[in-house]
């Protein structure tokens, strides 16, 4: 017997209080697409995409219709391409991002992740030729999204590769600066990446997956929100009790999703992404949960004891409503894509500085932020570094994706559309970090890494 | 299986009727309902066993979904496992 409260729950969370799956995410190994020869290679991947998943978005479509909640995203993950071009005598790795792109178009995804190099202790064959082609790769594509993730708490961080990636960044946005930079946008800078992440832009698949698997991203900042609304008088320990309730159910739809969407695609069950993923849209925003719990305004003295409870509360829930976690798992603050970070941030409540605070205690980092187009490559290079350290003495994933608004400067607006969003040119620090930058080599890793 | 049928709208003569027949068409057979009349506003919540649907749940969800702006009505129809997942441990 299901009782009508719970109906009528269910009922408005998905309608009034925008409860949605973020994404299914088919994760697909390309290593058996590997050839000397690239265009026999390229071939390759289109057709093992195609054929794993020419399905994924109808049976999505079909789950949609039956539960009745919408699943915004379809998308894929690849092996990182870097690790096919490896073989190929002649190192085009653009080639690839087209093939990608073809494939996407015909199966009808949202975006395909994985045009990516794993750099964190060194370049082997390919990893250069694929970060230098980044910038063409995204501006000559609508789909695809590139990560190279730079460090980990056991390797490390590759300075050489940071100060590239610093480089990589900018002239990415300039490649696309007729179309607000988005390039940018679709470009994320990892230390600790997850190979099991169904999220954008920072998806692959793991050489450690299985050939195929499904994941799933859930959502639900609003559904928190509303909860804690009606949570006047309760003390922290009832608020963190309260969001851990919340997050059990928003995760066990998503549970129930990726059961359905494996045994209708044929394809093992990965894993649930147990995340509060904001979007531009009213009552959807990460910045209005820690309001209602409290704070003025995201970025108030605050926001990061807050932040922290959230986070933690988010995982303990849902935890326990999905049988394999894994993924990013936690709140999400990209500011871009978070009306309350959004105004936090044209204020002037928020800041960089206290975003990175943040991101010590949340489950990504410093997420879709425009900063001035004339901030110098050495500087972005330094905020890739500062938020790698983070991750890697804390042994948790962080990351950088920050949007240079060329030809634009503080307090002017990017806008992208969609669910990436909008938001202002917030303020870098310019002090030269040059000369730490073009030094090079490798931050060791940490005591930390030695647990053996 | 069973289907959770909710309607919402202004309420006006017939309204279970229209619906239920609709349902008949695809061979669901309604086990349960529950209706109130909170200001005006019809709200009806109806269980609907789903074994030998005629043709597939989202058809069924769709015709349920566009025959109810016909009528001026909100009509959502979900499978019982979103509830069950999302209620019961």
């Amino acid at each position: 017997m299901i009782d009508t409260k719970d109906i009528l729950e269910t009922i408005r969370m998905i309608e009034e209080e925008n409860l949605d799956i973020r994404t299914v995410t088919m994760g697909i190994s390309l290593l058996d697409c590997i050839n000397p020869d690239i265009d026999i290679a390229c071939e390759n991947v289109y057709n093992k995409i195609v054929n794993s998943a020419k399905n994924l978005v109808p049976v999505c479509t079909e789950i949609e219709r039956e539960l009745g909640i919408p699943i915004i995203n379809k998308r894929i993950s690849v092996t990182p391409i870097a690790m096919i071009l490896a073989a190929c005598t002649k190192k085009e790795p653009v080639k690839f991002a087209l093939a990608l792109e073809k494939a996407a178009r015909t199966v009808g995804v949202n975006f395909i992740g994985g045009y990516s190099a794993l750099v964190g202790k060194g370049f082997s064959a390919g990893d250069v030729e694929l970060i230098e082609s980044i910038p063409e790769a995204l501006s000559v594509t609508e789909h695809i999204c590139s990560s190279v993730n730079i460090g980990s708490t056991k390797a490390g961080i590759n300075m050489d590769a940071v100060a590239l990636m610093g480089k990589v960044v900018k002239k990415t946005a300039e490649l696309t600066a007729d179309r607000n930079c988005i390039g940018a946008a679709k470009l994320v800078v990892f230390c600790n990446a997850p190979e099991d992440n169904p999220f954008m832009a920072g998806a692959f698949h793991g050489v450690g997956e299985a050939d195929r698997v499904i994941n799933v991203g859930v959502s639900g900042p609003g559904v928190v929100r509303a909860a804690l609304s009606k949570s006047e008088g309760l003390d922290l320990t009832g608020v963190a009790d309260l969001i851990k309730r919340t997050a059990f159910k928003i995760t066990r739809v998503g549970q129930l999703v990726a059961h359905l969407a494996s045994e209708r695609l044929g394809v093992k069950a990965g894993i649930v992404d147990l995340s509060l993923a904001p979007t531009p849209a009213v009552g959807d925003s990460v910045a209005h949960i820690l309001e209602e719990i409290g704070l003025e305004m995201c970025g108030a003295a605050g926001t990061t004891a807050a932040l922290a409870m959230l986070n933690d509360a988010v995982k303990k829930g849902g935890v326990m409503a999905s049988s394999k976690v894994g993924g990013l798992s936690g709140a999400f603050i990209p500011v871009t894509e978070d009306a309350g970070m959004i105004d936090a941030a044209r204020i002037g409540a928020l800041t960089i500085e206290k975003l990175e605070a943040m991101t010590a205690v949340c489950s990504v980092g410093l997420d879709m932020i425009n900063i001035p187009g004339d901030t110098p490559p050495e500087v972005i290079s330094a905020i890739i570094a500062d938020e790698a350290a983070i991750g890697m003495i804390n042994s948790k994933t962080t990351a950088v994706r920050v949007i240079p608004a060329i030809g634009k400067g503080v307090g002017e607006e990017l806008s992208f559309g969609g669910l990436l969003g909008n938001g202002p040119v917030m303020k870098v620090n310019t002090y030269s970090p040059a000369k730490f930058i073009n030094r090079g080599g490798q931050i060791p890793a940490p005591i930390q890494s030695l647990k053996n | 299986m069973k289907a959770v049928i909710t309607v919402v709208g202004k309420d006006t003569v017939g309204i279970l009727a229209k619906v239920s027949a609709k349902c008949a068409e695809f061979n669901v057979n309604i086990a349960e309902v529950t209706q109130s009349i909170l200001q005006g506003m019809f709200c009806m919540i109806m269980i609907g066993e789903v074994d030998s649907l005629k043709g597939s749940f989202g058809d069924f969800a769709d015709a349920l979904s566009s025959y109810g702006k016909e009528m001026n009505l909100k009509i959502s129809v979900m499978h019982e496992d979103i509830f069950n997942s999302m209620h019961k441990i």
